[in-house]
C-alpha cells in the first residue's frame, strides 16, 4: 500500500496525470494511462491532484447508495476502530485481575506488576520496532515473506488521515491502524505472565517478555497479516487465534518447561491444588476479557462495514457462551463439581476458539467452535497437570490449545460453508508453524537467561511470596489470609 | 474470677453474644481462629485436584467473668452454641489471678 502511494506521488511530480483509484488499485494499470496521457496533461492539473482530498473508491459509492449521502463511513470507521483499541487496552486489565484472582494473595504485587510494565513496554517497542516489522509493504517487492527488520514508526509513513490510507478494506487512519495494532502486540507476553506466575525473577520475565513482544511477535505476524509467506499461501486468521493467541500460548508452554512447577504443587506424584486467592477478582477478570474481546474480533473487521462489525460481534459473544456452558457441565460431570475457575477459563477457550474465523464461519459454528473449545479446555487443563506442567492460570490451553483449535476449525468444510478461500492444508501449516516458532524462540530465550542471570527465585523467596521478594511490598498490608 | 475460652461455629456467634448479653456480662474479646477436633477437616475440589482442609474457621471467643456468674455463663454458651452436630466446638474454663482496668486503675471483679 506504501509502496503504491509512493510510487503515486512520483507519478505527479513529473507531471502525468495518474488516475490511481484508492486501497487494492493495480498500481500497473495506472501507469498505463498515466503513459497515454501523458502529453495532454499540464503540471496545474497535476498539481491539484497531489494536493486535493482522496476520491472515495467505488465500494464506498456502493455504501453511500445504500445508506445515503449522510453515511460518513470513514469517520464512524476510524472511531470505531478507536474504540476497538480501548477495548483491547481494558483486555490488559482483564489479564491483570485474572491472573492475581487465580494466584495467591503473596504474589499478587508481582503479577500487577509484570502486567502493568508489559502494556507499557509494549506500547513503546511497538512504535520503536514492532509495527514496521510486522507490517513491512508488499512481498516480493519490499520483503522477502519471511523476516523484515523493524523501524520506528514515523510521521511521513503512518500519518494518512483520509480513505487514501487503506481505502474501503481498512477504513482509518494510519495512527488508528498503529495504536489498534500496538493494543494487541503485548498479549502474547501477558499471556506468558499468568503461566509463569509465582515463580518466575521479575528481570529475567521482563528481558524475556521485551524480545518476545518486540522482536518475536512482529515476524511469525507479519507471515500472515504483514501479507508474507502463510498469507501467500491462503492461510487464514481472523483476529489471531493462533497469530496472537495460539504464539502466547506456546510460548508461555516453552518457558514453564524451562521455569519447573511452583513448589509444593506436585508431591509425591500427586497434585497438590495451589488456591486462587480471589475468585471475584478473576471473575472481574474474565468479564473484561469479554467486554475487551467485542474490540478484538469487532475491531479486525477494519472498518464499521454494518454487515460485518455485527456479525462478528454475534459469532463472538455465542461462542464464548456455547464455551462457558460446555466447560461448566464437562466440569460438573468429570469433577464432580461445578467449578468456577474451569467455567471462566471455558468462556475464555469458546473467545480465542472463535477468534480465527469470527468473521467467516456461519452462525451455527460459531457456537459448536465455543462448545468444543470449551470441552478442550477442562481436558487440556488437567491433562498439563497430569504431566506435571504446571499453569497457575490455564494460560497453555485456553490460548495454546484452543488458539489452535480455533485456528484449524475454521479450514474444516462443515465449519466454514465449504469455503473455497479457507482450506484445512494453509490452516494446518499456519498453525503448527507460528506454534513452533514461537515455542522454539521462547525456549531459546528462557535457556539463555537461565544461563546468564537465572530465571527462578530461591526456594525462600518463593515460600514467603514474590511481593516481599521482589518488590518489597504487599498487596494487602495488614490482611494476609492464610493459606 | 474465672476466664471461659469458648471454641464455636461462627454462625453461633451473635446468638451466643446475646445470650451472655443477657446476663448482664458487658464484655467479650471474639477471634477468628482456624483448628480442628473430633470432627476433622473435609475434602474439598480446585480446578480437578482434590485436597483435604484440616482446618476449619471457627470463632474463638474470651470473657473474663466473677465466680458467682461462671455457672449461669457457662450454661448459656452451651445452649446457645449446641447444634447437636459434631464440630460445635468446646469450652475452657480457668481461674484469673487479677484483672485491671486501665482507664481508671479499678482491681479485681470491678474491672470485669
Amino acid at each position: 500500500m506504501l509502496n503504491h502511494l509512493k510510487k503515486l506521488t512520483l507519478c505527479l511530480t513529473v507531471g502525468v496525470f495518474a488516475y490511481a483509484g484508492i486501497g487494492g488499485t493495480d498500481m500497473a494499470f495506472a501507469q498505463e494511462d498515466a503513459e497515454a496521457t501523458t502529453e495532454v496533461v499540464t503540471e496545474e492539473v497535476a498539481a491539484e491532484e497531489a494536493t486535493g482530498p482522496a476520491e472515495p473508491d467505488e465500494d464506498y459509492l456502493d455504501l453511500v447508495a445504500t445508506y445515503g449521502e449522510t453515511f460518513d463511513f470513514f469517520t464512524i470507521s476510524n472511531l470505531w476502530i478507536l474504540i476497538a483499541a480501548a477495548l483491547v487496552f481494558t483486555m490488559h486489565l482483564g489479564f491483570a485481575t485474572l491472573e492475581s484472582g487465580l494466584t495467591q494473595s503473596k504474589n499478587t504485587v508481582n503479577i500487577l506488576f509484570k502486567n502493568v510494565f508489559i502494556i507499557c513496554m509494549g506500547i513503546l517497542t511497538y512504535l520503536l520496532w514492532g509495527f514496521n516489522c510486522m507490517y513491512p509493504g508488499e512481498m516480493g517487492v519490499d520483503w522477502n515473506g519471511f523476516f523484515s527488520a523493524g523501524s520506528p514508526v514515523t510521521m511521513a509513513d503512518y500519518g494518512g488521515t483520509d480513505f487514501s490510507y487503506g481505502g474501503t478494506a481498512l477504513a482509518m487512519t494510519g495512527w488508528t491502524d498503529f495504536i489498534f495494532q500496538a493494543m494487541f502486540a503485548a498479549t502474547a507476553a501477558t499471556i506468558v505472565s499468568g503461566a509463569v506466575a509465582e515463580r518466575i525473577k521479575l528481570p529475567a520475565f521482563m528481558i524475556g517478555g521485551t524480545i518476545l513482544v518486540m522482536f518475536i511477535y512482529p515476524v511469525s505476524g507479519s507471515w500472515k497479516w504483514g501479507g508474507g509467506w502463510l498469507d501467500n499461501m491462503g492461510f487464514y486468521d481472523f483476529a489471531g487465534s493462533t497469530l496472537v493467541h495460539g504464539f502466547g500460548g506456546f510460548a508461555a508452554l516453552a518457558a514453564v518447561l524451562i521455569l519447573g512447577p511452583r513448589a509444593g504443587k506436585y508431591v509425591d506424584g500427586k497434585i497438590k491444588p495451589i488456591l486462587g486467592h480471589s475468585m471475584p477478582l478473576a471473575t472481574i477478570g474474565v468479564f473484561l476479557l469479554f467486554l475487551g474481546w467485542f474490540g478484538f474480533n469487532g475491531g479486525s473487521v477494519l472498518s464499521a462495514a454494518p454487515e460485518g462489525v455485527s456479525f462478528v460481534f454475534v459469532t463472538t459473544a455465542s461462542a464464548a457462551a456455547a464455551g462457558g456452558l460446555a466447560s461448566i457441565f464437562v466440569s460438573w460431570i468429570f469433577l464432580k463439581k461445578p467449578d468456577l475457575s474451569m467455567a471462566l477459563n471455558g468462556i475464555l477457550a469458546g473467545l480465542v476458539g472463535i477468534t480465527a474465523g469470527a468473521d467467516s464461519v456461519t452462525l451455527w459454528s460459531a457456537v459448536i467452535i465455543g462448545l468444543i473449545a470449551g470441552g478442550i479446555v477442562v481436558f487440556s487443563i488437567l491433562a498439563f497437570d497430569k504431566a506435571k506442567i504446571d499453569d497457575p492460570v490455564g494460560a497453555i490451553s485456553v490460548h495454546g490449545i484452543c488458539g489452535i483449535w480455533g485456528t484449524i476449525a475454521v479450514g474444516l468444510p462443515f465449519f466454514n460453508g465449504g469455503s473455497e478461500d479457507i482450506t484445512l492444508v494453509p490452516q494446518l501449516v499456519g498453525t503448527l508453524s507460528i506454534c513452533a516458532f514461537a515455542f522454539i524462540c521462547s525456549l531459546i530465550i528462557f535457556i539463555a537467561l537461565k544461563a546468564i542471570m537465572g530465571i527462578r527465585v530461591s526456594a525462600e523467596e518463593e515460600e514467603q511470596g514474590l511481593d516481599i521478594g521482589e518488590h518489597g511490598q504487599e498487596a494487602y498490608p495488614n490482611f494476609v489470609p492464610n493459606q | 474470677m474465672k476466664k471461659i475460652e469458648a471454641i464455636i461455629k461462627p454462625f453461633k456467634l451473635e446468638e451466643v453474644k446475646d445470650a451472655l448479653a443477657e446476663l448482664g456480662i458487658e464484655g467479650m474479646t471474639v477471634s477468628e481462629v482456624k483448628g480442628f477436633g473430633r470432627q476433622k477437616g473435609h475434602t474439598e475440589i480446585y480446578r480437578g485436584s482434590e485436597y483435604t482442609v484440616d482446618f476449619l474457621p471457627k470463632i474463638k471467643l474470651e470473657v473474663v467473668i466473677a465466680d458467682s456468674v461462671l455457672d449461669n455463663a457457662v450454661a448459656a454458651i452451651i445452649k446457645a452454641a449446641k447444634t447437636g452436630k459434631i464440630g460445635d466446638g468446646k469450652v475452657f474454663v480457668s481461674p484469673i489471678d487479677d484483672a485491671i482496668r486501665i482507664r481508671t486503675e479499678e482491681k479485681g471483679e470491678k474491672a470485669v
